[in-house]
């Protein structure tokens, strides 16, 4: 009886590993985006993390919900670098004045130009097809 | 086997009563501060009540499923080892004061659930590899394992899994990727949540075959067969969480198609509803049953929204909006909690203790925690579809002006939290009182003796 279930169970392990191996080796086939320093990028998410923006701030939806979602706040009008910058400093009413380095403000942008270089996050650019999947425009 | 050994399972339990208070608490300070940002401008702002709350309720999670298991076990199998289990919860209580002290100092640099200081990870993950060679040991004498043991087995090694896949990203290779890192990220979340699920839904079963005194159920082909679509989900549906994300459509589909295996669930839910019914008349007097039905309920209704949810069309609606922190909240409070609190009155208490059976304010409590509930929850969806709404929406009010007509919905949210949280700690309460009160006992018993 302990064979039947131990068999299906090492298939479908197997199955996993492949399925996590076919994620985990996509790096080393893909470019990185064009116009972002990857070593700076990969340190703003560090700086990312460090100073806990995902508490309160999404990237592709993902993350807090009491700030706006940041994937494309470095290309989007009236917003962009210099914002970022000074916001960074002054804060607004929610958001506290961060105490960052130049150096980590400089990752922390190169990190944010990298997630906007990666795609768009609105979801009004999908269409849905038949079989009820999303597809960008 | 001293009685210290035997009841372990209890020391887990408690601990994670003590974090379930705690996370109730910094809960409420998270809601305060989401509520009013700028409130009585104390050191702490929402960015450090969000982790402490997190971490809190994650671990009244993890260890009160270490506690089922090490309960569970203890009536039908002896723990191969009680010093390693003891020295797991020291491994334990290490990194829970090391982790709060990082987040109380500002030191983060985690990631999202697990915002805490990566080298927090190392005893957690130690504490786990124990845990896992304690009860393969335990168990692999047992000739035929009933599906609550493969439910407990497959939870923990998964769990250690994806614990360590959790922190692919400290390697740069991953993490100069955003799009990979992100697909592993989620990747890792929806397998996390899948492997606890495992351990307590098999404590949930063992709770079952116990308190109906049947023991054919752990055996059934049926069991099994819900078993393996669990374990084929938690494996592959978790990318219904990035369907936005630009990653490989193969992983967008696989989501997809994986997520819909669900309806199986959910028909088999609906099938035996009759049945369910008559058990909740029969035993409805037993306390644990009572919440296992509870966690019943919840399930159901998380379920269908789950399922909602993991159809990319719909999904473009509800993401990244409070539809998926209702769901996140209903799962964990409703499902997770519910067969905790089960777990924690059948094996703390006992089956004939009074408290088990028709105490008023316990009743009260359940049946508050219940209504609070589903305010709560429902709040939080009216929320995520007004963003939801907002966010399709063409031309777009400011963020901040979306945000202002939605603190109606998030002061409902807050205080129907305020008296669920008042609820639950009553019950957190009541349980850790009585189990100081058999422990000071059974020590002046031992004393006596010596």
């Amino acid at each position: 009886m302990i064979l039947k279930p131990a068999l299906a169970f090492s298939l479908l392990s197997v199955a996993f590993l492949t399925f996590s191996l076919s994620i985990y080796l996509k790096p080393g086939f893909v470019a990185a985006a064009l116009g972002v320093e990857k070593d700076k990028a990969s340190a703003g998410r560090l700086v990312w993390q460090k100073y806990n923006c995902q508490s309160c701030h999404q990237l592709y939806g993902l993350g807090g919900y009491l700030g706006p979602d940041l994937t494309n706040v470095y290309s989007m009008p009236g917003k962009g670098e210099n914002l970022i910058r000074a916001l960074l400093i002054t804060g607004v009413v929610q958001m506290p004045a961060f105490q960052m380095s130049e150096k980590e403000t400089d990752h922390l942008i190169e990190f944010l130009k990298q997630t906007d270089a990666s795609g768009s996050a609105d979801p009004r650019g999908f269409s849905i097809l038949s079989s009820g999947m999303t597809i960008r425009k | 086997m001293s009685p210290a050994d035997q009841h372990i399972g209890k020391r887990y339990l408690a601990t994670a009563l003590v974090l379930l208070c705690l996370g109730l608490i910094f809960g409420l300070m998270a809601g305060i501060f989401y509520l009013f940002p700028g409130f009585g401008n104390y050191a702490l702002d929402f960015r450090y009540w969000r982790p402490m709350h997190v971490s809190a309720v994650v671990f009244w999670i993890i260890l009160g499923a270490t506690g089922c298991v090490y309960s569970g076990l203890d009536f039908f199998q002896p723990l191969h080892s009680p010093a390693l289990a003891r020295l797991q919860w020291y491994l334990w209580l290490f990194a829970i004061v090391g982790i709060y002290y990082s987040y109380l100092k500002g030191d983060f640099g985690g990631r999202e659930y697990w915002e805490f200081n990566p080298v927090w990870a190392l005893p957690i993950a130690l504490a786990w590899l124990l845990f896992l060679v304690n009860f393969i040991k335990s168990v692999r004498k047992i000739a035929q394992w009933p599906v609550y043991v493969w439910m407990w087995m497959t939870g923990l090694l998964f769990f250690l899994f994806s614990f360590t896949e959790n922190y692919l990203w400290v390697f740069p290779y991953f993490r100069e990727h955003f799009v990979t890192d992100t697909t592993i990220q989620w990747k890792v979340n929806g397998s996390l949540v899948g492997a606890w699920n495992q351990l307590l839904y098999g404590t949930a079963f063992f709770l079952m075959a116990r308190i109906s005194k049947n023991s054919g159920l752990g055996h059934s082909r049926l069991a099994f067969g819900m078993y393996f679509l669990g374990l084929f989900n938690l494996m592959f549906n978790w990318g219904h969480h990035i369907y936005t994300l630009p990653t490989d459509t193969y992983v967008r589909y696989t989501g997809y198609m994986v997520s819909m295996t669900e309806w199986v669930f959910f028909a088999r839910i609906v099938y035996n509803w009759r049945q369910s019914v008559t058990d909740i008349q029969k035993h409805y007097y037993h306390f644990p049953y009572r919440f296992l039905m509870a966690a019943d309920i919840w399930v159901l209704i998380n379920l269908s929204q789950a399922i909602m949810m993991s159809i990319p069309a719909v999904n473009l609606y509800t993401h990244g909006t409070h539809v998926t922190v209702a769901h996140a909240m209903g799962t964990t409070i409703g499902i997770n909690t519910m067969i905790l609190l089960a777990a924690c009155f059948e094996f703390l208490i006992g089956k004939n203790n009074v408290l088990n059976a028709s105490n008023k304010w316990l009743n009260g409590c359940f049946w508050v925690i219940q209504a609070a509930l589903f305010i709560f929850w429902l709040s939080l969806n009216i929320a995520g579809v007004k963003k939801g709404i907002w966010q399709m929406s063409e031309p777009q009010l400011p963020f901040s002006k979306m945000m202002e007509s939605l603190k109606i919905w998030f002061s409902v949210f807050v205080g129907s939290g305020v008296i669920l949280a008042t609820a639950l700690f009553t019950l957190g309460f009541v349980l850790l009182r009585f189990q100081w009160t058999v422990s000071v006992s059974r020590k002046r018993v031992v004393d006596s003796k010596e």
